[in-house]
């Protein structure tokens, strides 16, 4: 350690030095408030290369929906306060300070001043106030916008001076200055008049031109090749430096290639095309392990994320005329005993084994290991017990036949279908495992696999479908990004979306437990009302939680500052730290 | 060699291969589902003679554990005419009588196990039940439905010539991926296995008529110019009788050729139905389903065993090939 740390102390010394001579050459041209970072410090040019599974689909930050456009966009743009992947905390972005009053109601930001956007136009708080009235026109749509709605009422947006922005909350909110993390500032130069006619949705396509795009992030687009790649290169007027005064990024230039399967990627990153590569399976990650040393990079378990892989049964309203055999399965799934043993008689262990390679974490809560700051440690973790589960079933009222399979109360098999998507092998491996698993119990289970566009419209449309595997991954460690997954009324409460009426008893407690937190400022307090949610979920299991897999990243030896965190982008948040030696 | 003989070892050696898989209960030591957990993508488990002490076993063993640890596991001897899982003969008779295994805990896997630890070679066994049966039918559907429809367009001519061509042209050229999707989608979602296998019969087998059409349309083009056709007609032959009698024989040869060619196509096609959710489920396997696990590239890398099932369908595609050869040469040997 103490070597370690002896090694550090003469690389900041030899910095210093090198320091000495760059500072006064940059004080004379750095006229504004540049934000100094403090990582250790890099020297500039070269092109790194990452692989993207598919194209983005737009470069407006307003509109992005998919996880490819966004991770382009969050280097093209900037957001005024900003949440540290790396430590999960909120950092000062486009707002250098910001003062809160003791209701929680009223935040006021102090913008940065002297600084421009990427093509060279001076950013102020007209731009704030533009970039939010998008964001919250109901016109447009933005799948933020729910986000600005605090309390049922949009967030209210003042300007006080050039450089100071007011904002006004109809409700405290707990997550408070988090809610500004990634909502990307906008040039009102540039997308006012696209605004006034109307065709903002239209604006920053991903074929936009470069001198058409300007945005705050560390790079600015250089070129679009449909079906290859996009090319991206640095902001001259980006606004951090580090200490030794040099304006990052270091880079000159990122390459996204459009690369579609991960196979691809593994291939495309062990013949050295890309530098970097995130989020690739356990078994790719012990192929990739072995030539770790022959090739020069270097392969890194970053422990549980923040993804979980649950089952779940149709809780829908389905009609019996619709849908009859749904119907008449949900008899079974809505009693929370047979739900209770199917949970029980998973082998949660093995699931770790066969589809991680040991490389994940097993839950019985929707809150993964990776976040440090929300997991209820009191939730039980009662081991696979075929005993439990046929104890539960039989006081259900459900028997087993001659030939040992089980039947319900009016004697008819039990026997439903688990639908995965296709293209999500990990899911698909779940569900077979899951299937042998309940077997045990004499349930007959069938793996139905589809693609997941299919998938998804059942779940959400039709309805048709009796149980799933899917995986949700929380945007944050806040739970304020799960809302819509707790909510009875939200898009996202997967086994029963939308409710117009809390269905049950306990969705009703949660949806009140979730709105008491929202507005709980208390840590201590808002973590109990969590906890209170999770144990009812964990009692009452509308999702089986299965496991939660770790965050497997590589990069090439050669990219230096490489800090990836369990939050999304994983590998590129720090992007215009990383430095090519 | 003759072709008569050559034909006789080609049927011969598919006899074989159908034999193992038509009794796959008897011939697999486990049953196709019965997961190891403890033993996912273990290699195949080497059979010994001899044991660390050098001692020579008349009867061959396994090591314990996944059957390769040599570290002082324990020693299970191979038996032949086993009490087994229990399975299905033809599924119908039940029966436990399986040819060889070892006692538990020791372990056989001759070919290695798949992810969820399965024995593969059972998997094998079993997986060809459905995946040749479907060929077989779905080629005889199409080819059938190639002979009908091409022998009407040759024989006829004219519009109806006309008419089946364009038919034929459409159906080679839609894009029926597509039409699968559709397919998929109006499909209730568990399918019993059953009504997946007619399933799979018929798309495999009504999307392939349209070549043998063609083939079988030339060969009674020229069929029905030949001097005893055109004598039979002229003894006042009835269309069908002409038909029957002297032109479809004439397409014989290319029928059974085209069959035997057809049966590893569609064995093969199988793996893009598993794909769209069209072929059958896990747990059963399927020839398609053990060939598709082939396409992720760290079983390509790391677990050379899992190409075993397709190295095993080489010498029966070869055998199919070689019929379909033999099946020609005889049929010309006999118009001759």
């Amino acid at each position: 350690m103490t070597h370690l740390r002896r090694c550090f102390g003469a690389a900041s010394t030899a910095v210093l030095l090198c320091g000495f001579v760059v500072l006064p050459l940059r004080a004379a041209e750095s006229a504004g408030d540049w934000m100094v970072t403090d990582n250790p410090v890099g020297h500039t040019g070269g092109r790194l290369a990452v692989a993207l599974r598919s194209e983005p689909k737009t470069l407006n930050p307003v509109l992005a929906l998919d996880e490819t456009s966004r991770e382009v966009i969050h280097c093209l743009t900037a957001d005024l306060i900003h949440i540290n992947r790396g430590s999960q905390k909120t950092e000062p972005a486009l707002a250098k300070s910001w003062s809160v009053t003791r209701d929680g109601r009223q935040y006021t930001l102090q913008l940065r001043r002297g600084l421009r956007f990427s093509d060279g136009q001076p950013f102020d708080a007209d731009d704030v106030i533009f970039s939010f009235q998008v964001y919250l026109d109901e016109k447009i749509d933005s799948p933020q916008r729910d986000l600005l709605i605090v309390g049922g009422e949009p967030i209210v947006v003042q300007r006080l001076d050039s450089y100071t922005v007011r904002f006004q909350l109809a409700q405290p909110y707990a997550a408070a200055e988090r809610l500004f993390d990634s909502v990307a500032i906008l040039p009102r130069h540039l997308l006012e008049s696209a605004y006034r006619k109307s065709n903002f949705s239209d604006t920053w396509s991903i074929a936009t031109a470069a001198p058409q795009f300007a945005g705050l992030g560390p790079f600015r687009l250089k070129e679009y090749v449909p079906g290859q790649r996009i090319a991206l290169e640095r902001n001259p007027y980006y606004w951090k430096q580090d200490r030794n005064g040099v304006r990052l990024p270091y880079v000159d230039e990122i390459d996204f290639l459009f690369v579609p399967s991960e196979d691809a990627q593994v291939i495309r990153f062990q013949s050295g095309d890309t530098d970097i590569l995130s989020r690739f399976s356990a078994d790719n990650f012990a192929v990739l392990e072995k030539q770790e040393a022959a090739k020069g990079y270097r392969v890194r378990d970053l422990g549980p994320g923040m993804d979980y892989n649950f089952l779940f049964f149709n809780l829908n309203d389905v009609s019996a005329k619709d849908l009859p055999e749904v119907a008449r399965k949900q008899a079974w799934f809505q009693d929370v005993r047979f739900r209770q043993a199917v949970s029980a008689a998973v082998d949660r262990d093995g699931i770790i084994r066969l589809v991680y390679s040991g490389r994940a974490t097993p839950l019985w809560g929707h809150v993964t290991p990776g976040n440090k700051l929300w997991g209820d440690a009191q939730l039980p973790h009662p081991a696979k017990s075929l005993e439990r589960g046929r104890a539960l079933l039989k006081s259900a009222g459900f028997s087993w036949k001659a030939d040992g399979s089980l039947a319900d109360s009016r004697g008819s098999p039990v026997e439903f279908s688990i639908l995965t998507s296709s293209s999500n092998a990990q899911r698909t491996k779940m569900a077979t495992m899951i299937q042998h698993d309940l077997a045990q119990l004499g349930m007959k289970v069938h793996v139905v696999a589809l693609e997941f566009g299919a998938v998804v419209n059942r779940l959400m449309k039709t309805h048709d479908y009796e149980a799933c595997i899917m995986g949700l991954a929380s945007g944050d460690a806040d739970p304020t990004p799960e809302m819509n997954v707790w909510l009875s009324s939200g898009d996202t409460h997967l086994w029963h979306p939308k409710e117009s009426q809390p269905a049950t008893p306990w969705e009703a407690e949660i949806d009140g437990l979730m709105q008491r937190q929202l507005i709980t400022l208390d840590y201590a307090k808002r973590k109990r009302l969590y906890d209170q949610v999770q144990e009812i979920i964990a009692q009452n299991v509308p999702i089986i939680c299965l496991a939660s897999p770790n965050v497997l990243v590589a990069a090439k030896n050669r990219v230096a500052n490489f800090q990836p965190a369990i939050l999304d982008s994983y590998t590129l948040w720090n992007v215009e730290q990383l430095y090519l030696q | 060699m003759t072709a008569r003989r050559k034909l006789q070892i080609a049927l011969l050696a598919l006899g074989c291969f159908h034999g193992f898989v038509l009794f796959a209960g008897f011939f697999a030591p486990y049953d196709f589902s019965a997961q190891n957990r403890e033993h996912p993508f273990a290699p195949p488990t080497r059979l010994h003679f001899v044991d660390a002490q050098r001692k020579f076993h008349l009867r061959p063993f396994v090591y314990g554990g996944a059957g390769n640890a040599s570290d002082g596991a324990g020693i299970y001897p191979m038996h032949f005419l086993v009490r087994g899982a229990p399975y299905q003969i033809i599924g119908f008779f039940p029966a436990r009588l399986r040819l060889f295994g070892v006692e538990e805990p020791g372990r056989v896997f001759l070919i290695g196990t798949d992810g969820y630890g399965r024995d593969q070679f059972s998997r094998f066994l079993y997986g060809g039940q459905i995946s040749l049966l479907a060929g077989l039918l779905a080629a005889i559907l199409s080819v059938s439905l190639g002979a009908v429809i091409g022998a009407l367009a040759g024989f006829y001519g004219g519009w109806v010539d006309e008419a089946l061509m364009r038919a034929v042209e459409f159906f080679l050229a839609s894009p029926w991926l597509y039409l699968l999707f559709a397919v998929r989608a109006a499909l209730p979602l568990h399918v019993a296995e059953w009504q997946i296998f007619i399933l799979l019969v018929s798309v495999l087998g009504l999307l392939g008529w349209a070549r043998p059409a063609r083939l079988v349309r030339g060969i009674v083009l020229s069929a029905k110019e030949r001097h005893f056709v055109i004598a039979a007609r002229g003894f006042g032959a009835t269309d069908t009788h002409i038909l029957l009698r002297h032109v479809l024989p004439q397409t014989y040869g290319v029928l059974l050729t085209q069959v035997a060619l057809l049966i590893p196509h569609y064995v093969l096609a199988e793996v893009t139905l598993s794909f769209l959710g069209l072929g059958v489920g896990e747990p059963v396997p399927s020839w398609g389903s053990l060939l598709s696990q082939l396409q992720q590239y760290f079983i390509l890398t790391s677990y050379w065993w899992m190409f075993m099932p397709a190295l095993l369908l080489v010498p029966l595609f070869l055998a199919y090939y070689a019929a379909a050869d033999a099946f020609q040469e005889h049929f010309q040997q006999v118009a001759l």
